[in-house]
Parts: structure tokens; C-alpha cells; sequence
């Protein structure tokens, strides 16, 4: 049981944190090069060998752990240090229950690749979010610095704002799939539904065999198009990720609220945005894109396609093997679409962002939730 | 697990520790924050005594405790908002924290 | 001693560090609030090993997440760093040594009187303090407590701003 637990966490940890947080910060640059019609970072190399830029992160950790680090005068020391730790603890344990495969029956033991399957994953995710503000926060404000202060205001009421859309935008994924957990939401995306299934509702009771061929996979963004525009939104905003970077305009505050800091904490900030996008995109796959699941392919049918050649057991792990595979590259589709979208649209101004969240999402995200509730209503009673 | 006494005596203390703070210290915001700890350990009894009589006669479970808790988070929401509210308006007006300056209708 | 036993003293005095170190942070408001910080979410690990998962949840994103993060945000705006007061009036510090004799011993008496007054605690029916139990409860018993909150909130809502704006005369 503990073992199981240590060795999913330790998953998470190497591929999610220890992999996918410094290939970022490659894609970053030379997604934004190719973008931009340029080459990005290439020279930094070992013995000659320059690696298509990829030993650039390498060379990001060494610069920042030979840094000086600064604590500024008057400022409250013991705040200064804690801050960097608070804002990269909830990124971390977000993971906890993102789920990067499905459940597996192997005999008489149940697999669950997930590192802690609690009832109400989806709250826990929001929990997290919500305690990640404090970490802008503090740093904004222990640093005795006027434009450390602004970016760490802008932060918290950035951050809380989008808190309460990032909740509203999920509740209709959350009443189509009747679960708050992760898990079970994966599972009920494994399967097809027929895209012209509406016309029974409208009075064609028959309908040609042909037209039952039309599927779709029954993930969340063709169920919930637009809470999954109102979801990457928030999530985007929450997260402080441009174009929402208010708190940390470059060209308004300097760097806002972590201006004052050098070294390993600027790096722990840093890695703190970059786990952020990756549980951006592994809690959209999981919502919206079918989490581990491939598109047309369920779970039985591929472990029933593969028994017959090399028996149940092995047949379980291939397919577990396809899963986890399956959810990294949906994860890295999803790590590449925020990079797009963060190097094609200008910073927007502090009260656009305001304005977007309380008079354009709030409404909009509770018509979505009408909308749904009274579909929901006409099929149930079809 | 754990008697829930232990649970109902932590309620008392950190509800005393409230009464403390809003007794003795003199920043508006502390004692605000202190009236926080307070409904905070009133919480906690709540739920505490909630799971002590966890199972209804039926079968089901008796959930009254956690329903009166949610109320209690929601009144909370609604008094730090307007008490924030006072309390800024108290600041701009006289441009000091101090309880004591806030005396003018006692005796 | 069982793991939940030894989470739930383990909680129980980091909340009550914390508590302390609110009161007791005389010089810094900001650092007092982030120690309720602590004690809330010390206080959201017990309701979670009490059993009551919604609430732990609720407590952490409404009051963890949101109250204090309010006051926190009226901290840093009216940028208070320390309080030095003027001296208090005569007979204050009397009243106020008073007050928490009281408050004390009103403590000592009630946890005394704990170990006889409660029976054990039973088991857990199924689904106990799950988002669906109490979801169902709330939308079905106690809708007009839930209608009645959300009207509360409506008129805090507005009274903030209210009180809160700046006079354009």
C-alpha cells in the first residue's frame, strides 16, 4: 500500500517535475524562436556537443545556484525565505491527483495510477489553487520594495478573482460526469456517443444505421466547448500566465513581486510557473481531453485485442504502457497550445483582466451551467 | 481514533485564545482576527460533536453539524467583508489602528 | 498509537502554536495573520480526520484561501508594519488582566469537566461528510438557510462597497 503510494509519487515527481518542468523551458525558447522566425538558445554546449539547445536548462540551473542570494535591507527576513517554498508547494501536490492512467486488474490486485484517489479531487485541485496565491503574496510584500508591493496587490486580486470563475467554469463538466473524481472522470471518457443522437430528442425516433457511425469520443470539450474555453481562461489567469501576467509586467514593475530576488529563489519561482503549466495542461487533459484514454479505443477493446497474442496480464501492462503514453502526449499538445497562446497575444491591461473575469466569464460560465442543467433535463426525460 | 473530548478540548482553548486576543490587544485587526479563531473553534466543536453522533436512528447519517458549519463559513465571509470595510473607513477617517481611539461613545 | 492518532495531536498543537503566535506577534500584524493561516489549515487537516471531507475542502478555499488572503490584501493596502500605541488609561490593564483570569479558568473548568460528560464515538456510515450527502442535504432540508445565506451575502456584498468607497463630494 505504502509502497505503491511512494513509488506513483515518485513517478510524478521524476517525469512531471524532474522532466517535463526543464523541457519546458526549452519548448519555451525554441517555440518562441520558430515563432518568431528566429533560432533561440543553441550554444550552450558540453565538450562541443550542443544538443539542439536542450542543455540550456542545465546551464539555467547552474547560473542560478552560483548566484549571490539577496535578502534586501528591512526586509523581513524570515518572510523573504519563506516565500519562494509557498509558491512552489501547491504546484507540487497539485499532481497528487491528476490521473496519468487508468485503473488495471491484474488478478486480484486493482492498480490506480494515481497517487492519492480522494472523492473529491476536483475541490482538492481548488484548494490548492487557492492556497498558491499566498506565495505571490508574501513575496510581494516582504521585500520592502514599492513595485514588489503593487505586483503582489495585483497578484492577490488577480488570483482570487479567477478562483471563484475557475469553479463556476468546471461545474458542468462536473454535472455531466456526476463525479468529483479525477478517476472516474477518465473512465467515463474512455467511451464514443453519437453525434447525431440529438435529432431523437427533437421527434426522429428512427434513425438510419449509417448515421449511429458518426462518434465522437465523449471527452469533456465536446461535451463542455465552452466551460472548457471559460476553464483555460481562469486556469491560464489563475496561474499568472501571459497574457495574464499583470504581477509580473515586465515592462510595468520591473519584475513585480519577485523583483527582489536572485539566485535559487528567483529559480524556485521560476520553477513554480513552470509546474504550474504542467498541471495546466494535465488537469485540462484530464477534464476536457479524455485524461489517459485513446480516442476511439477503449480500454476493453484494446486489452481484448491484445489477449489472445500474449495473454491477460501482459496484455494489462501494454495497454497501462499506451495509457501513460497516451496522457504524456496529450500533455505535451496542451503544453504547446499555452505557449502559443503566450506568444501571440499581447499583456492585457489589469482592469481588462478584472472586467473579463466578473462581467464576460462570471455571467457567461453561469448561463453555461443553465444550459447544461436544462440539456441534461431534456435527455434525461427523452 | 482519537476520543473526540480531546477534539472539544481543543475547540475550548483556541476559543479562549481568541477571547484573549480580542480582550487584550489594541489593533483592529487583530481583534478581528481573533473573532476569526473564535468561530474557527466553534467550528471544530461542531463537527467534532457531529462526528460523535454520526449514525440517525434510521441508518443514515446525521449531517446537521457540517450544514451548520457551512452556514457559519458563509456568515464569516459575509462579517469579514464589512467589518474590512469599517475597519478601512475607521483608517482613513482618524489614521490610526488603535482601539482605545475608537472611544468617543464610551463612558 | 495509530497514524490518524498521531496527525491529529500533531495538528492539534500546530494549531494551537499558531493561535499563539497570532496573539502573541505584537510587532507584526502581517506575520500574525499568516500564523491563522496555519491554524486554519491545521484545523482543515482535523476535519478531515474527523470525517467530514466537504468541510475540510470548504474551509480551505473559503477561509484559507479567500477571508485571509481579504486580510491580508487590507494589510499590505493600508501598509501597517507594527503597532506602537500610546499608553492606555489607568484602570485598562487591571480590566484587561481580569478578562483573561476569566477566560482562562471558564477554559480549565470546561476541559475538567470533558472525560465524563461524552460517550465513544461510534462507526462511520457510508458516504459520511462526502460532497454528495451533504450537497443532497443542503439543496433538499435546508434550502432556505442556503437561499437565506446567499441574501446575507448580498447585503455584505453591498455594504462593503459602500462603506469601503471613497466620498466623491
Amino acid at each position: 500500500m505504502l509502497l505503491a503510494v511512494v513509488l506513483k509519487t515518485l513517478f510524478i515527481v521524476l517525469v512531471a517535475i524532474g522532466a517535463l518542468a526543464p523541457v519546458i523551458t526549452w519548448i519555451e525558447r525554441k517555440q518562441s524562436a520558430v515563432m518568431q522566425d528566429r533560432i533561440g538558445a543553441n550554444r550552450a554546449d558540453i565538450a562541443g556537443i550542443t544538443a539542439l539547445g536542450l542543455l540550456h536548462p542545465l546551464a539555467d540551473v547552474i547560473k542560478l545556484l552560483s548566484k549571490e542570494d539577496v535578502v534586501p535591507t528591512g526586509a523581513n527576513r524570515f518572510m523573504h525565505l519563506m516565500a519562494p517554498m509557498i509558491a512552489v508547494v501547491p504546484a507540487i501536490i497539485a499532481f497528487a491527483v491528476i490521473p496519468y492512467g487508468g485503473v488495471y486488474q491484474f488478478g486480484a490486485t486493482t492498480v490506480s495510477l494515481v497517487p492519492a484517489d480522494i472523492d473529491w479531487g476536483l475541490l482538492y485541485l481548488f484548494a490548492t489553487g487557492s492556497l498558491a496565491a499566498y506565495g505571490g503574496v508574501i513575496a510581494g510584500w516582504s521585500s520592502n520594495n514599492n513595485w514588489s508591493l503593487l505586483g503582489g496587490v495585483r497578484n492577490t486580486a488577480q488570483m482570487i478573482s479567477y478562483e471563484v470563475t475557475m469553479g463556476l467554469s468546471v461545474v458542468g463538466i462536473f454535472m455531466v460526469f456526476g463525479t468529483l473524481k479525477l478517476t472516474d472522470m477518465a473512465i467515463a471518457q474512455d467511451t464514443t456517443f453519437r453525434v447525431f443522437g440529438f435529432l431523437q430528442l427533437i421527434g426522429f425516433d428512427e434513425m438510419p444505421a449509417t448515421l449511429d457511425w458518426v462518434r465522437l469520443p465523449y471527452w469533456g470539450i465536446f461535451l463542455q466547448p465552452l466551460g472548457f474555453i471559460f476553464f483555460l481562461t481562469c486556469i491560464m489567469a489563475e496561474n499568472k500566465r501571459p497574457p495574464f501576467d499583470m504581477p509580473e509586467g515586465e515592462s510595468e514593475l520591473i519584475a513585480g513581486y519577485f523583483l527582489e530576488y536572485s539566485g535559487m529563489r528567483f529559480g524556485l519561482f521560476y520553477m513554480a510557473e513552470f509546474i504550474e503549466v504542467v498541471v495546466i495542461a494535465g488537469l485540462l487533459t484530464a477534464l476536457f481531453l479524455g485524461g489517459w484514454s485513446v480516442p476511439y479505443l477503449s480500454q476493453e477493446m484494446i486489452i481484448a485485442a491484445i489477449e489472445p497474442v500474449l495473454g491477460v496480464g501482459l496484455a494489462t501492462v501494454l495497454c497501462m504502457g499506451l495509457h501513460v503514453t497516451t496522457f504524456l502526449l496529450k500533455v505535451l499538445v496542451m503544453i504547446w497550445f499555452q505557449m502559443l497562446i503566450r506568444w501571440s497575444l499581447p499583456r492585457f491591461r489589469y482592469d481588462q483582466v478584472m472586467d473579463l473575469c466578473w462581467k464576460i466569464i462570471l455571467p457567461l460560465s453561469l448561463a453555461n451551467i443553465f444550459a447544461t442543467a436544462l440539456v441534461m433535463l431534456a435527455i434525461g426525460a427523452a | 481514533m482519537v476520543p473526540i473530548e480531546h477534539a472539544i478540548a481543543l475547540s475550548a482553548a483556541l476559543f479562549t485564545i481568541g477571547i484573549v486576543g480580542a480582550l487584550t490587544r489594541r489593533n483592529l485587526i487583530v481583534i478581528l482576527m481573533s473573532i476569526e479563531l473564535m468561530l474557527n473553534a466553534v467550528n471544530l466543536a461542531f463537527v467534532a460533536f457531529n462526528r460523535l453522533w454520526a449514525s440517525s436512528p434510521d441508518g443514515g447519517s446525521q449531517l446537521d453539524g457540517q450544514i451548520f458549519v457551512m452556514m457559519v463559513i458563509t456568515v464569516a465571509a459575509a462579517e469579514v467583508a464589512v467589518g474590512l470595510g469599517i475597519l478601512i473607513a475607521l483608517v482613513r477617517n482618524r489614521d490610526s489602528l488603535d482601539v482605545e481611539d475608537v472611544s468617543l461613545l464610551r463612558w | 498509537m495509530g497514524v490518524e492518532a498521531f496527525l491529529f495531536y500533531a495538528l492539534a498543537l500546530l494549531s494551537l502554536f499558531s493561535a499563539v503566535a497570532m496573539v502573541g506577534f505584537v510587532r507584526n500584524t502581517m506575520a500574525g495573520a499568516l500564523s491563522l493561516v496555519v491554524t486554519m489549515i491545521s484545523l482543515a487537516g482535523i476535519y478531515v480526520l474527523l470525517g467530514a471531507h466537504l468541510v475540510a475542502a470548504i474551509q480551505i478555499i473559503v477561509y484559507a484561501g479567500a477571508i485571509l488572503v481579504l486580510f491580508l490584501f487590507v494589510i499590505m493596502l493600508l501598509d501597517l508594519r507594527t503597532d506602537d500605541f500610546g499608553s492606555m488609561r489607568p484602570g485598562r490593564r487591571l480590566l484587561k488582566v481580569v478578562g483573561v483570569v476569566v477566560s482562562t479558568a471558564l477554559c480549565a473548568v470546561i476541559v475538567q469537566l470533558l472525560p465524563d460528560a461524552l460517550p465513544e464515538a461510534g462507526p462511520l456510515p457510508d458516504g459520511f461528510g462526502g460532497f454528495r450527502d451533504v450537497g443532497i442535504r443542503l439543496f433538499t432540508e435546508y434550502v432556505v438557510p442556503v437561499e437565506t445565506a446567499g441574501l446575507l451575502l448580498l447585503a455584505a456584498i453591498v455594504g462593503a462597497v459602500i462603506l469601503a468607497k471613497r466620498r466623491i463630494d
